[in-house]
């Protein structure tokens, strides 16, 4: 069989086993699905009218649903991505793994298969606290079908790229514990970004952080997309940050794998 | 001379400073079986991984040869002839016997209707089809052994390595995979066995290399190995010290070990050269406390290979009180 076609294959094979973990074992997944319902419910509900207040919507709630959901979609992917890594370490661990790369298979296709794995189960889970969101009031207003195909392609996009970080952290963890905490910032970043509250009410040595981090172009790009705010140059910028970090996360990744296990 | 399956030159690895496989030569014929045999962490798992394409041997190595292929030049050839069983088991603990056995059929390109087949088939050999739908987790250490086999078959492999597949099984459980690995062997596969038992060894394999401290220190099949060592020899123990020095003294043919309190006499365990030493130790008037009958076997060969000291109890020991 000729390299692409036996790829395929065997990358297909590898999904199907990751999706079957995944099946069998869904307490990670949605264990991680409830940090950011969590937040949007607490934001929402507890602090939703002094934050609503505070970003100039009023003292009604919805405008604040509004202003948080992208953000907490984006966080969803990157809490799901803390999954990828833990089981990938896990993995990795596993004798299974020694086998397969004793196997006469497509070297790529145990990562490949973590990776789409994964970003299946990010778009899932978007999918997931979106209707959460939806369901306590979120709206989107003036998305037409290119801008709702936009979204979703800048999702999957966002997804791959950290997904592939997550893999190469994963694959430098030691263990599961290791690849939970080194997979962290993936959580964390959300909080600095223009998730919760704009960039402009932030202090001003803090704003350009927040403002050129991985997520605060990807969540000003979707909200533009779906909710009609003024995307200006967040959009390439996201583009640019995703394509880098797939990049940076396949090479790392790669070369880990490639090295001769311990 | 029928064709090597293996054939590796001046096998070398180091972790560090630490070397673990010094210029190791090793050949295997097709067909039949060659065991490494070693005390632990003398670099029979780091040969098996090298051999199966697990790690890279280190540049100064020879060339090795698996299956005809060369590692450095084409391991995917290799990989299609081989298969492997780890030391710790190499199956998916989360997903079933069955489903363990599907994933290799897929991954060797086998149609859906041949897998299930063959699936099916090698569950049935292995005795797994109860354990077939339930995760692999959930396994004994025999069964996840057994199923580890039968994946490693799913993809008729020419060459098999078995890398201590008996360590930690209970005696049922290892006479069991004793029986699969004779199977295998009357399949015309050639088998690449490493084990700490000597038994093992003297068992299964046509050749046995005794690897100690990443060096072959001997090689050979199992008749010759004995052949290596000195004879069998009776083994008189004392408690009293002053017996022991009259023994001595009387039997001075004998090696003493001061320590011990014992003599040790070379003898074939033949009645008449028991009697013999049974005599001149009455008519010295003295008793021992114990004696034993010790024919050479592949202990002492692999003890007095790897330095390990002698006394170390041998199976083959027979007291006589």
């Amino acid at each position: 069989m000729s390299t692409l076609p036996l790829a395929v294959r065997d990358s297909t094979t590898m999904l199907r086993r990751n999706l079957l973990h995944a099946r069998r074992y869904p307490s990670l997944t949605l264990n991680l699905l409830l940090t950011p319902i969590m937040l949007l419910l607490l934001f929402v509900y507890i602090f939703g009218n002094v934050m609503s207040a505070g970003i100039g919507g009023g003292t009604g709630r919805a405008h604040y649903i509004a202003y948080i959901v992208p953000g907490l979609l984006l966080m969803t992917i990157g809490s799901t991505t803390i999954g990828t890594a833990v089981s990938v370490s896990n993995d990795m661990t596993e004798g299974i793994i020694a086998r397969f790369r004793t196997m006469a298979i497509h070297r790529g296709s145990v990562l490949i298969g973590h990776v789409v794995g994964s970003v299946l189960q990010s778009v899932a889970s978007v999918v997931l606290v979106g209707a959460v969101a939806v369901a306590i009031g979120f709206r989107s207003t003036g998305a037409g079908v290119l801008e709702w195909l936009a979204a979703f392609g800048l999702l999957v996009l966002f997804a791959t790229a950290l997904t592939w970080i997550a893999v190469g952290m994963g694959l430098v963890s030691p263990n599961a514990e290791a690849a939970s905490n080194n997979a962290m910032p993936l959580i964390l970043l959300p909080l600095l970004s223009s998730a919760f509250i704009p960039v402009h009410t932030m202090p001003g040595w803090f704003q350009p952080i927040a403002q050129y981090q991985p997520f605060t172009p990807a969540i000003e790009t979707l909200r533009g997309l779906l909710l009609g705010s003024r995307i200006g140059n967040n959009g390439w910028l996201a583009v640019v940050w995703c394509v880098g970090l797939t990049v940076l996360g396949y090479y790392w990744s790669k070369a880990k794998f490639d090295s001769d296990p311990e | 001379m029928s064709n090597l399956a293996i054939a590796a030159n001046g096998l070398r690895k180091s972790y560090g400073d630490k070397v673990v496989l010094d210029g190791v030569d090793l050949n295997v014929p097709e067909g039949t079986v060659f065991s490494l045999l070693g005390p632990n962490g003398a670099g029979k798992t780091t040969a098996v991984k090298i051999l199966s394409t697990l790690v890279s041997a280190d540049p100064g190595s020879g060339s090795i040869h698996v299956g005809g292929h060369d590692l450095s030049t084409d391991p995917q050839a290799a990989r299609a002839a081989i298969g492997v069983t780890g030391q710790f088991s190499a199956v998916d603990g989360l997903i079933t016997g069955e489903e363990n056995m599907l994933l290799m059929a897929d991954l060797h390109h086998l149609s859906k209707r041949e897998g299930r087949r063959t699936a099916a088939e090698l569950l049935e050999r292995f005795d797994l089809v109860e354990a077939a739908k339930k995760p692999a987790s959930t396994y004994s250490g025999g069964m996840k052994r057994r199923l580890d086999i039968a994946m490693t078959l799913v993809g008729n492999p020419r060459i098999i390595f078995l890398d201590e597949p008996t360590t930690g099984l209970d005696p049922r459980a290892r006479h069991n995979m004793w029986q699969i690995i004779r199977e295998l062997i009357t399949d015309g596969v050639t088998v690449f066995l490493t084990t700490q038992y000597l038994d093992e060894a003297d068992e299964l394999a046509d050749r046995i290399a005794v690897l100690n401290n990443g060096t072959i220190v001997a090689q050979g099949t199992a008749e010759e190995l004995k052949r290596l060592i000195p004879g069998g020899h009776v083994r008189l123990r004392f408690t009293d010290p002053a017996a022991y020095q009259n023994a001595a003294a009387v039997l001075s043919d004998a090696a003493p070990d001061d320590e011990a309190l014992a003599l040790q006499l070379p003898s074939d365990g033949s009645q008449r050269e028991l009697r013999s030493v049974l005599d001149r130790l009455d008519s010295a008037g003295i008793e021992a406390d114990e004696l034993s009958v010790h024919t050479p076997d592949l202990d002492d060969v692999f003890f007095t290979l790897t330095g390990a000291g002698a006394g170390i109890p041998a199976q083959s020991k027979e007291n006589v009180r």
